[in-house]
């Protein structure tokens, strides 16, 4: 008993933190998004009304929250498969044990991961500059007419996309590192033994031998980009014709910038929902490709 | 571990632990504690260039006034919106701030922001004759005043005056009729060309001004609902829409990387914009061009003088401020002639003083002189919290129009119900009192 309550005691700390920061934000969030919270009832609490689901009637019936929803399942369904292929590309090209520079093509690989966004933004911006931009430039030698890629609607979600993955797949490119040193080097030998060839070793072995590390990579991955917000923040403002307006980038809208607090709580959990869902639903793929 | 002593140890450090981390945390939340010796500060924000600037006019505001110390904080102006909700939600406002005069509204609503009808009455150093009556309206709700001028804006027309005189307009088109044909004859003369350009993708004001041109009130009922859909808006709209459906503007703004490359090329001869576009085109045109280019009143419907909004910024008083009589100072003296001067060499920003503009550098800025006429017809924009958002609406809403995804009046009716949805709140408040 003495026992139970030291730990309690030693406990204490953590569960207080998180209660203060997590929970209790949470929550109030929660009840929030049930009211129409705004600037009005910043300065006169009586101006906050509950108004039940209506916020979220209110999204249902708002084609920003589709156009956002669209292009955020636009930028998960391209961008996010593309980064794990991106990822485990690059970890199957480090992992050769004889490879010279191996440490040296790690750090770079990494390297976009931790560098700050802004600064990284600047220089995609050149990149992309429809008339002195690099990309326009190799793409003229080859006689392709130059784009303007973060002004066109129909370019700048792409443009997020390759600059997202760019940024991004380092990360999941070392858990595949660590996924991959940790298959046995014997099963490599046994089929080579029985004649298998390298694409056949990597469909056979590597492939379901990475499962695991596959499903948490998804998930990460997935969980993360459909919080799709800094890279369209800081290259387009959701623009042009709201084009890579995102979720959570509307939410940052409806909430900072005009002060809808009820709103934008109710749209934090439909994304919570969406998250939700989209992870229960990998883990059970998942699951039934095991078995 | 057994031992009881030991234990009683161990809670004994917490406890202390946990009680100097309240202490230290009180500590950092009491202004008296945190600010120590420097309580009797007057704390400015001011915001981007202006902040910067201000510092120099301050040693001589301390020097006239022993005793009172100024510290300027400077704002970034993409944080500064955000910086003084925060900080309102956070009861840590400082003493006098730079605002933005859309703002005012807003931070009436909180309660932030002391009336300065009182003040004023102490002392003849402020009167509302002092200012263009357009922009100290701006200021003021319901005839109590939130704010003093302190610099000004509004939106004229650009236009390089070579490629105009070519077509026979050796001064500006005056009327909506001479900008359309204005227009026409420069697509004429050099096909692929525009004669005016407007950026819907990003802007409002345009759509707004040709609004207001026309006298439309913009919002109706005690500004509770939107009257986008009433005649004058309509007209208006009808008219800005007749330049793209003629090719007279581009539709597709996106092509225009570069404002200023632009109009030195002359893909387009017009361009509607604010003062801070002077400094601008001074600088980044090519020499060639410096006589080239020129500044004039906004195009009216009809002769009659036309109508452009009153911007800028003012200079606000906290509620929450220890040193109000001091921060009244503060304002006097930067809103005499000589200071309103001095900012104006500094920083290129318009004084809202009118006895500045008597002064030789500004009466010699032949730029400056369209923004003084404008600036006599300027009106306040609807004093609402919610006319940011409501704008953004009507760019949305008219860039769709200029596209051909929706008639003028599908638009506008369109528009209208997204801003009566926004104003719900207003109209529940007004209902209620």
């Amino acid at each position: 008993m003495e026992n139970r309550r030291a730990v309690f005691f030693f406990l204490a700390p953590a569960l207080a933190a998180i209660g203060i920061f997590f929970v209790l934000p949470v929550a109030a969030a929660f009840l929030m998004s049930f009211t129409d919270f705004d600037i009005y009832s910043l300065g006169n609490f009586q101006y906050a009304r509950f108004i039940g689901l209506k916020n979220y009637l209110q999204l249902l019936n708002d084609p920003l929250f589709w156009q956002a929803l669209k292009n955020t399942i636009y930028f998960l369904v391209v961008g996010g498969p593309l980064s794990i292929a991106v990822s485990l590309g690059s970890a199957l090209l480090l992992q050769p044990k004889m490879l010279r520079l191996k440490g040296f093509f790690r750090t770079a690989y990494f390297a976009p991961v931790v560098t700050t966004l802004v600064a990284v933004a600047i220089v995609w911006r050149f990149v992309y500059h429809p008339r002195f931009g690099i990309l326009n430039y190799v793409l003229s030698l080859a006689g392709v007419p130059g784009i303007d890629w973060l002004g066109d609607p129909h370019w700048a979600m792409p443009a997020i996309i390759v600059m997202a993955v760019w940024k991004n797949f380092g990360y999941n490119m070392i858990i595949f590192i660590a996924g991959l040193q940790n298959i046995p080097g014997e099963l490599y030998e046994a089929a080579s033994i029985d004649g298998a060839g390298k694409f056949q070793q990597f469909r056979s072995i590597t492939l379901p031998m990475l499962a695991p590390t596959t499903l948490f990579v998804s998930i990460i991955t997935m969980i993360g980009y459909f919080q799709l917000f800094a890279e369209p923040y800081v290259m387009t403002q959701g623009g042009p014709l709201n084009s890579t307006l995102s979720i959570v980038l509307l939410m940052y809208q409806q909430g900072f910038r005009w002060w809808n607090m009820g709103y934008s709580a109710a749209l934090a959990f439909v994304l919570f929902a969406f998250i939700l869902a989209g992870s229960v639903v990998q883990s059970r793929i998942q699951r039934r490709w095991e078995a | 571990m057994t031992s009881a002593g030991r234990r009683i140890d161990v809670r004994w450090w917490l406890g202390i632990t946990i009680a100097i981390f309240f202490i230290a945390y009180g500590c950092v939340s009491l202004p008296s504690c945190a600010r120590g010796a420097s309580a009797s500060d007057v704390v400015f924000w001011a915001f981007g260039v202006e902040g910067e600037y201000v510092s120099k006019l301050i040693p001589e505001f301390e020097r006239r006034n022993p005793g009172i110390h100024v510290r300027v904080q400077m704002i970034p102006w993409n944080a500064a919106h955000e910086k003084l909700l925060t900080a309102f939600a956070g009861g840590s406002l400082p003493d006098i701030s730079q605002m933005g005069n859309t703002w005012i509204p807003e931070f009436n609503v909180l309660h932030a922001i002391e009336d300065l009808t009182p003040w004023m009455a102490q002392g003849a150093a402020i009167r509302d004759s002092f200012y263009f009556p357009g922009v100290w309206d701006t200021y003021r709700i319901d005839s109590v005043l939130f704010g003093i001028p302190w610099y000004v804006d509004t939106r004229v027309l650009f236009y390089r005056s070579d490629l105009l005189a070519q077509v026979g307009y050796p001064r500006p088109p005056r009327t909506w009729s001479e900008l359309e044909d204005a227009s026409a004859r420069l697509v004429a003369r050099s096909p692929g060309h525009y004669g005016i350009f407007f950026s819907t993708n990003n802007e409002w004001a345009p759509p707004v001004l040709f609004g207001l041109q026309k006298r439309s009130s913009l919002l109706k009922d005690h500004d509770t609902r939107g009257n986008f859909s009433g005649p004058e808006f309509a007209d208006a709209t009808r008219e800005f829409y007749k330049f793209f459906r003629n090719g007279w503007a581009p539709v597709k703004t996106t092509q225009i990387v570069n404002v200023y490359q632009a109009f030195a090329e002359g893909y387009f001869a017009m361009y509607i914009s604010g003062p801070w576009y002077i400094g601008e085109f001074t600088r980044r045109l090519p020499d060639s061009l410096q006589n080239a280019w020129m500044t004039a009143p906004l195009p009216g419907p009809d002769d009659s003088s036309s109508i452009s909004f009153a911007g800028g910024s003012g200079l606000v008083m906290l509620r929450t401020s220890n040193h109000k009589p001091e921060v009244w100072k503060l304002m006097e003296f930067l809103s005499a002639p000589a200071q309103q001067i001095g900012f104006y060499r500094l920083t290129g920003n318009l004084p809202a003083r009118l006895e500045a503009w008597h002064d030789s550098s500004l009466a010699h800025n032949t730029y400056a002189a369209a923004f003084f006429t404008q600036l006599n017809n300027a009106v306040a924009l609807p004093k609402v919290p919610e006319w940011e958002q409501i704008a953004q609406e009507v760019r949305q809403h008219v860039e769709l129009i200029t596209m051909d995804q929706l008639t003028v009046d599908e638009g506008l009716k369109a528009l209208d119900r997204k801003v009566d949805i926004v104003l719900e709140k207003r109209r529940w408040i007004a209902h209620g009192e």
